[in-house]
């Protein structure tokens, strides 16, 4: 009987090895560092020669049922079970819900008035699904059940005349109209902060039931300023990290929006996470281009885990489009330890990475 | 002397009328029922334009489901989809959808903007974007349309009473007469069963009808006189046929008898969004203080008034949580203490129950 026990747990073991494959740690052909172009260096993160960090990805991980389609990989988050939703740019914007195993369950929202362009999806700590519509500018929460339970900001009203132009940035901008948010984070106490985004570039604070606090940024390179204000995510202390895409920075701030810091040296954080648990870790994807804009592919492409405090403890992930590599990440969640889900923008997919972090890159020793 | 005799008086005056405003401005109780609607997995709301329910208390709800979605034509762009019609039972079951899937849906559905039920149990569904009303009888099917749906996107007709829905000869906002609307908002009729048409958010007339859809007269023009509107939103009609309209642009509504003659104007309500007449030997007069779109969280009070005006009490207050109000767009008030309110920005209707308090006025009405 015991040795029954034993032999099965050896074969699931086996299983468990056979599904997933170690994947090289550098791309096929890497322009050689010490012949990298002006423009290579100018976009290198400084913290490129990280230790890299091994993993392996679990290959086929999502499985759709027949007829149903992912398009762009734009958000994903899961919720405290393991279940994972995705945020699609499809025919018609779209959010999916997975178990923890990659089988497809539902849609959420199915034809939502809020589904207009995908920027992201996030679970929050009651397991409330939260979309970020850039298409329509509101982020939609929705309860487990997914059913609607509040909407911040407002879809335009319909143009009778056709086309409008779009909305200019402004400074200040209004409290509650969005203009092309990108991302949405919690803290402890349920405050939610909206990253707006594309066009204006602001971290916005809003009470629980979505009652503006305060904001802070503008457009710029200074400190508390943005340029492509892209993802944000907020730790257990309430501080609050904000992307900045354009300029490769992510600016730091505390629960009440005052600047505290900037990372410059890993990249544009195109997407933000940070880990559960005691101790927390930071990780951002310095993702490559939407194209194989040569020059830029060949330094961007990886993850970065970092310490709250900036540190960086190692890197992982190659540009490109096979399984294991990376094609342009644009949703990122670290809610399992060393388990990291990736959606990306090129390849329309979503993938499954293990991470085995050595103990000075935070692994269990 | 005098004068020092005289100001206590005053003050006291003051503080009096101070009182009776406080007391026009009582809280009127009540409760919400929550998320009452039972929908199917698949359909969820958008933006709550109307809410409306019959004679055996069925519900009709109409929402701006999303879309519309655009073809890209010969030298023109088409457009389809956009809003649906649903209805539920007293429950707050769903009972079904009016069209099927986002082509099967009636012509006319693109923008939604309202829906009333009259006393024969009709449908009438107002879409801002068609410029359309039609009637349709309670199994669905077409009786009546008014206006005409533009054939494409950015289609504004020619000028000078020619066009589909340009503006006629007349100042602006006066419209083309008959029922070239350009985005209605609301209908409502007399006992005798005439059309009242509230024309909208580019015209800013009321256009009247007989009830078999034939145009009897208009009445109004853009402006801040008596007579003029300035985005009449909603329109309601008492059971003697003077007609009230929501001038929410102009904070007021305004009153007129059952040929559009200037009556009187109800102000110190706010913005009048939305507004209802309950049934019933003593009619009670609903409206709206909607809050804006730039913040959720200002105004939103529902105000019950006599026929006169005199304000009985206001209801609830802007917000996202239950019994709190996300830009009221439509009250249906057929039992007085019961109100439906269709909210756009929460995504929602809720059903009010007002408590009967000791010393209201308020009645409950046999349904």
């Amino acid at each position: 009987m015991k040795t029954r026990r034993i032999s099965l747990v050896a074969t699931a073991l086996a299983l468990s090895a056979a599904v997933t494959t170690l994947v090289a740690q550098a791309p096929s052909a890497p322009t050689p560092p010490g012949q990298r172009t002006p423009a290579q260096l100018k976009l290198l993160p400084k913290a490129i020669d990280a230790p890299d960090i091994k993993y392996e990805v679990v290959r086929d991980f999502m499985k759709l049922p027949p007829n149903v389609y992912l398009g762009e990989g734009i958000g994903v988050a899961r919720n405290s079970k393991g279940n994972i939703y995705v945020n699609s740019c499809a025919q018609q914007t779209k959010t999916f819900e997975f178990d923890k195993n990659g089988n497809y369950l539902r849609e959420i929202g199915k034809e939502l008035y809020g589904h207009v362009f995908c920027h992201g999806v996030r679970v929050d700590a009651q397991d409330n699904i939260w979309v970020i519509d850039e298409g329509s500018n509101t982020i939609i929460k929705f309860n487990p059940a997914g059913r609607v339970t509040m909407v911040l900001g407002r879809r335009d009203e319909w143009p009778m005349g056709g086309m409008v132009a779009p909305l200019a940035a402004l400074d200040p901008a209004p409290p509650y109209i969005f203009n092309r948010p990108t991302d949405v984070g919690f803290d402890a106490a349920g405050n939610i902060f909206i990253a707006d985004g594309y066009v204006n570039s602001r971290i916005a604070k809003y009470d629980k039931n979505g009652r503006f606090i305060k904001q802070v940024g503008k457009r710029g390179s200074g400190p508390g300023e943005f340029t492509l204000l892209h993802a944000i995510a907020v730790d257990a202390q309430g501080n609050v990290y904000g992307g900045s895409r354009s300029d490769q920075r992510i600016v730091v701030f505390d629960n009440d929006l005052n600047y505290k810091t900037v990372y410059d040296h890993v990249g544009a954080p195109w997407s933000l996470c940070i880990t559960k648990g005691p101790h927390q870790y930071l990780y951002t994807s310095n993702s490559n281009p939407d194209n194989q804009n040569m020059p830029l592919h060949e330094v961007s492409g990886q993850v970065f885990k970092m310490e709250l405090d900036g540190k960086v403890l190692g890197k992982f992930g190659v540009p490109g489009k096979e399984q294991g590599q990376f094609s342009t990440v644009h949703g990122l969640d670290c809610s399992v330890d060393n388990e990291i889900l990736t959606t990306e923008i090129v390849e329309w997919r979503l993938q499954k990475f293990i991470l085995h972090p050595t103990a000075a890159q935070g692994g269990k020793s | 002397m005098r004068c020092s005799r005289l100001a206590p008086t005053l003050i006291f005056a003051g503080a009096l009328f101070a009182s009776l405003l406080s007391a026009q401005q009582k809280e009127i109780a009540f409760d919400s029922a929550g998320d009452f609607l039972k929908l199917p997995d698949d359909i969820h709301f958008g933006e709550v334009a109307g809410v409306a329910t019959t004679s055996t208390g069925n519900l009709w709800v109409y929402y701006r489901s999303g879309g519309p979605n655009a073809t890209i034509g010969a030298s023109r762009t088409y457009i389809n989809g956009g809003a649906r019609l649903l209805e539920f039972d007293r429950s707050g079951k769903f009972l079904r959808e009016i069209g099927s899937g986002p082509t099967g849906r009636p012509y006319s559905f693109l923008f939604a903007q309202g829906v009333r039920v009259d006393p024969g149990d009709n449908v009438w569904v107002v879409d801002r974007a068609s410029r359309m009303v039609v009637k349709f009888d309670r199994s669905g099917r077409v009786l009546l349309t008014l206006g005409r749906r533009p054939e494409a996107i950015g289609e504004v007709g020619s000028s000078a009473g020619s066009g589909v829905f340009g503006r006629g000869s007349g100042p602006p906002g006066s419209g083309v007469p008959g029922d070239n609307f350009n985005q209605p908002t609301d209908v409502a009729w007399d006992t005798a069963g005439n059309i009242f048409v509230s024309d909208g958010y580019t015209n800013a007339r009321v256009a009247k009808f007989d009830k078999n859809g034939k145009y009897i007269k208009s009445w109004g023009a853009t402006g801040t006189e008596p007579g003029q509107f300035n985005t009449p939103h909603s329109i309601a009609v008492d059971a003697q046929g003077n007609v009230y309209v929501a001038d929410m642009g102009n904070q007021r509504i305004q009153v007129f008898d059952n040929n559009g003659t200037f009556k009187s104007e109800i102000k110190n309500v706010g913005a009048p969004r939305a507004i209802c007449i309950s049934p019933g030997a003593h009619q009670y007069l609903y409206s709206s203080n909607s809050n804006p779109t730039e913040d959720p969280f200002l105004n939103g009070e529902i105000y019950k008034m006599e026929l006169d005006g005199t304000v009985l009490g206001r209801i609830g207050r802007a917000g996202k949580q239950f019994k709190e109000f996300g830009m009221v767009n439509e009250i249906d008030c057929r039992d007085p203490n019961t109100l439906y309110v269709a909210e756009l920005m929460n995504w929602r209707v809720q059903k009010l129950t007002l408590r009967n308090e000791a010393g209201s006025t308020a009645t409950r009405e046999p349904r």
